[in-house]
């Protein structure tokens, strides 16, 4: 097995600098992911680097107070609050001294300012650890001088240095001394059984905004003069706008303007996805509702060359590329071919799911004011680097003049990653001349979106003597296919022949990254299947992962990143945590163990029949994220992670007719709410492994684990999802 | 355009919009309160709620027209420095992951409690039903929801 710790290593002096602040106190930059990515490269000269070539900050004030600046987008996966946790336990000043700001985007040299794909805190881990304990060095070194005594005979307690006679001085005392100093190399990092802040339950660090309605987000910020614009985009996935009359909408009240925009987007043919794009037409308004009155007042007509699309085209494709031999081969261990014709028995199963939009609660919206000097933006965005060069792209400006500021997100869930209603906004702003909000109306976001692709997958596996001998994954999707290491994943290297293919269908529809991409849905294909495996071969579920699960120990295959031991305990935790197999009688349990975004997690569904319907009771998760930064805030996203996952796998349904979504708001697209969600109760693997994400992991077995419990409970088998068809399909073939 | 005489948070504001104007723009971009949140504009979220007298009540869906003359109360006025028991307990358990819909959450778990001081768990995912978290931090607002009535 390769060490899930990719142990990121750096110099201290390529990335950490400090200044004395005018105000006083001493700002501390330092470059988060130029410094611990494997790729990045150092700056050649350090003298003659400025503050802007860093992309975090730690300011602490004459008074002791520390500000720690975030550097990644907040989404709601919790990072605001878990990095500078990170930073300040090892700075050793106690959590209460502490403010944390969202740093903005820095547009040179950084590596990753993204939230995405649960790798803020992989990342991030030991640039931060470094850099609190580098400035916690230089304050003690500052102290040591002043008192002429060896800095080694001084420690560091919540933000007070004290020396052997006992003398003390706070940080505030010695910043401007310590500003000065040399940055130490080869600081000592704390041994995480000295940690006083890592493992405590830390409050999400905007609480007090979030309780009181205090703007934070997109939505929430606004500037004088500004004017706000609702945009009408084509109806049908591959329509173009013919031609469209204003008239109507621009007497409405309030409605200043109507421009047609996306005619500068040409020179951006490859970056981005056109369909999304060009030909819209924006209705500028002095309020929202006036401009969301003026958009419905538009009379467009639109035109198409070519058959629209929708699901049942969608289906018969991605059916046909299966029952096809086009694929491209992602891994091939040994023979797949023999092991099936030499098997005892041979299952083949075939998943279904469909597109999912992702429903962000605060719809797309982003602030841009295009001026001569500069183009200000501000807004939510999870790529804000991307978005900014989209933008510079479009509008031909010099990178530099983009100045971009993150909001707080309401949600992002991969659809925030994608910088179409920045580019809007700033397109807009240029020409009309003013600052201006871009809002969508939930139609329009649930309409324009960068769906989760429809995807089928076909398993087979072999059986000879009672072991699993071959199989055989198969893709079909819409518009791309799995990436990275997904084809390396469980169970690549338990099963000695074993293969993946995968095709793809190019569609109309623009789609994306959607939480856990691919393994959302392949988590429960997979698990779903294992447990049918595991019924064929008379053997309890988790057992046979834990059986094949030791073929992968000792792997030399650096493309296996899932650890065969880790998951073992991982799965052991929740047969132990969920009585797995004593449930009293009424209860159905289902398993699912899914290693994915580093993150290995195991969980099991406890559901009961209420009136022929499962009611989901309770799910037990067990989690190996290694070291675990703050347990309120992973619990958080693990509670959530399953119950998103058991929503969308139960009721999330979208469909198009003729190029058009069926449902554009949530009367007609049902998302879980209260009374259909479990008590989702986590427990978390004890370890001091390099902690991992938690925003994506917890999601991709919810499914597979409530599949499996419905099996146990009806004897019924969910191939495809939403589940809540294939019920109500058994239910009335059984009314008759 | 007419203008509106409000009450809102036990304050008299006027605003002149048209008749039609859902109260959850007047209070966003009349009067910058924007704790108050836009999800559907279709009062299927919840995330726009607020209190009409001591009801709670979609924004997005009232015209600003049938608001005047009653009392108005946004997350922004819950109380007076954040410490309304149901606030209190959300930062108790911690609940928020983005934390979009929490203002909509608190004000229908408000006016629940006011109506229902003692409720059971049953009651408490009825009354709750109608707020979609898409984060879906249900479990820790069932729980606010039990702290904010036990500590009420």
């Amino acid at each position: 097995m390769k060490s899930q710790n990719n142990s990121l290593q750096f110099s201290r002096r390529n990335f950490l600098r400090t200044s004395a602040l005018a105000g006083g106190g001493i700002l501390i930059g330092f470059n988060l992911f130029n410094a611990c990515t494997p790729e990045a490269k150092p700056p050649v000269d350090i003298s003659k680097l400025n503050f802007n070539d860093f992309n975090a900050f730690i300011k602490i004030s004459d008074e002791g107070y520390v500000t720690i600046f975030s550097p990644n987008p907040e989404i709601g996966q919790g990072v605001k609050t878990s990095m500078p946790m990170i930073i300040a336990e090892e700075l050793n000043v106690s959590w209460d001294k502490v403010n944390v700001a969202q740093g903005i985007l820095d547009q040179k040299n950084y590596q990753r300012q993204v939230a995405g794909g649960s790798q803020s805190i992989r990342f991030g881990w030991d640039a931060l650890r470094q850099t609190g304990a580098t400035a916690r060095q230089m304050l003690v070194n500052a102290a040591a001088a002043k008192w002429g005594v060896d800095a080694s005979t001084c420690s560091a307690v919540d933000g007070v240095i004290t020396n052997a006679n006992g003398d003390k001085l706070g940080y505030g005392d010695v910043v401007k001394e310590a500003a000065a100093l040399e940055v130490p190399e080869n600081v000592k990092l704390k041994d995480p059984s000295e940690y006083t802040i890592i493992g405590q339950d830390i409050v999400n660090v905007d609480i007090e905004k979030i309780t009181t309605g205090k703007p934070l987000f997109g939505l929430d910020y606004k500037e004088e003069g500004m004017v706000y614009a609702a945009v009408l985009r084509p109806p049908a996935f591959g329509q173009k706008l013919k031609s469209f009359d204003d008239s109507k909408a621009r007497a409405v009240n309030g409605v200043i303007d109507v421009v047609r925009i996306g005619d500068k987007l040409a020179n951006l043919s490859g970056q981005v996805n056109f369909t999304r794009v060009v030909d819209k037409v924006a209705v500028i308004a002095t309020s929202t509702w006036a401009a969301m009155k003026g958009k419905k007042a538009l009379v467009a007509e639109w035109e198409h060359s070519k058959a629209l699309e929708g699901t049942e085209k969608h289906d018969r494709e991605l059916m046909k590329i299966l029952d096809g031999k086009k694929f491209d081969v992602r891994r091939e261990d040994g023979n797949v071919k023999k092991a099936f014709a030499q098997a005892d028995k041979v299952i083949e199963r075939t998943y279904e799911s469909p597109f999912l939009p992702h429903n962000c609660m605060e719809p797309m919206n982003f602030f841009a004011n295009v001026t001569a000097d500069k183009v200000h933006l501000v807004g939510p965005i999870q790529t804000p680097a991307w978005a900014a060069g989209l933008v510079a792209g479009a509008l031909k400006r010099k990178p530099e003049e983009i100045h971009l500021e993150m909001t707080r997100m309401g949600g992002g869930f991969g659809r925030r990653l994608y910088g179409d209603f920045v580019l809007e906004a700033a397109e807009i702003s240029d020409k009309i001349k003013k600052p201006v909000k871009v809002v969508f109306s939930r139609e329009d976001d649930m309409a324009a979106g960068t769906y989760r692709p429809a995807i089928k997958y076909r398993i087979a596996a072999s059986i000879k003597d009672g072991k699993i001998t071959g199989y055989h994954l198969k893709e079909a999707a819409i518009n791309s296919n799995m990436y990275g290491l997904i084809p390396n994943f469980f169970p690549a290297g338990c099963i000695p022949n074993y293969k993946v293919s995968t095709a793809s269908y190019q569609s109309d529809m623009t789609t994306g990254a959607w939480r856990a991409p691919y393994t959302n849905f392949l988590g429960f294909a997979e698990q779903s299947f294992f447990a049918e495996l595991a019924d064929e071969l008379g053997k309890d579920h988790p057992q046979l992962l834990i059986e094949l699960l030791q073929n992968v120990k000792g792997t030399t295959d650096e493309r296996i990143q899932y650890s065969g031991q880790r998951m073992e305990d991982t799965i052991k935790l929740a047969v132990q945590k969920s009585n797995w197999g004593k449930t009293s009688s009424g209860t159905s349990q289902g398993f699912a163990a899914y290693y994915s975004h580093n993150t290995h997690v195991a969980e099991v569904a406890d559901i009961e029949m209420v009136d022929g319907s499962p009611k989901i009771k309770k799910v037990t998760v067990a989690v190996d994220c290694g070291i675990v930064v703050n347990p309120s805030g992973a619990r958080n996203q693990v509670e959530g992670g399953v119950i998103d996952g058991i929503g969308h796998a139960m009721y999330g349904d979208y469909q198009f007719k003729d190029g058009k979504p069926v449902a554009t708001n949530f009367d007609r697209y049902r998302l879980i709410r209260m009374m259909e969600t479990p008590q989702v109760e986590v427990h978390f693997v004890q370890n001091t492994q390099t902690p991992t994400g938690l925003g994506e992991p917890g999601l991709p077995p919810a499914g597979g684990a409530v599949a499996n419990a419905i099996k146990a409970a009806t004897g019924q088998r969910l191939m495809n999802q939403p589940f809540i068809n294939e019920l109500d399909k058994a239910r009335s073939k059984v009314l008759g | 355009m007419p203008e509106y005489k409000l009450k809102v948070n036990g304050k008299t504001v006027s605003v002149n919009v048209d008749a039609d104007t859902p109260l959850l723009w007047v209070l966003r971009d009349e009067l910058d309160m924007v704790g108050t949140k836009f999800g559907c504009g279709i009062a299927q979220c919840g995330a726009c709620t607020v209190h009409l007298g001591d009801d709670a009540i979609r924004s997005c869906s009232l015209p600003v027209s049938s608001a005047v003359g009653e009392s108005i109360t946004t997350i922004e006025g819950l109380s007076k420095d954040g410490t309304h028991p149901v606030q209190e307990a959300w930062k108790e358990i911690d609940v928020p992951q983005c934390g979009y819909c929490q203002a909509g959450q608190m004000m229908t778990a408000s006016a629940f409690l006011k109506q229902n001081p003692n409720p059971s768990r049953e009651e408490i995912r009825e009354a709750m039903h109608g707020n979609i978290c898409r984060c879906a931090s249900y479990n820790r607002i069932e729980k606010a929801v039990e702290t904010a009535a036990k500590n009420s």
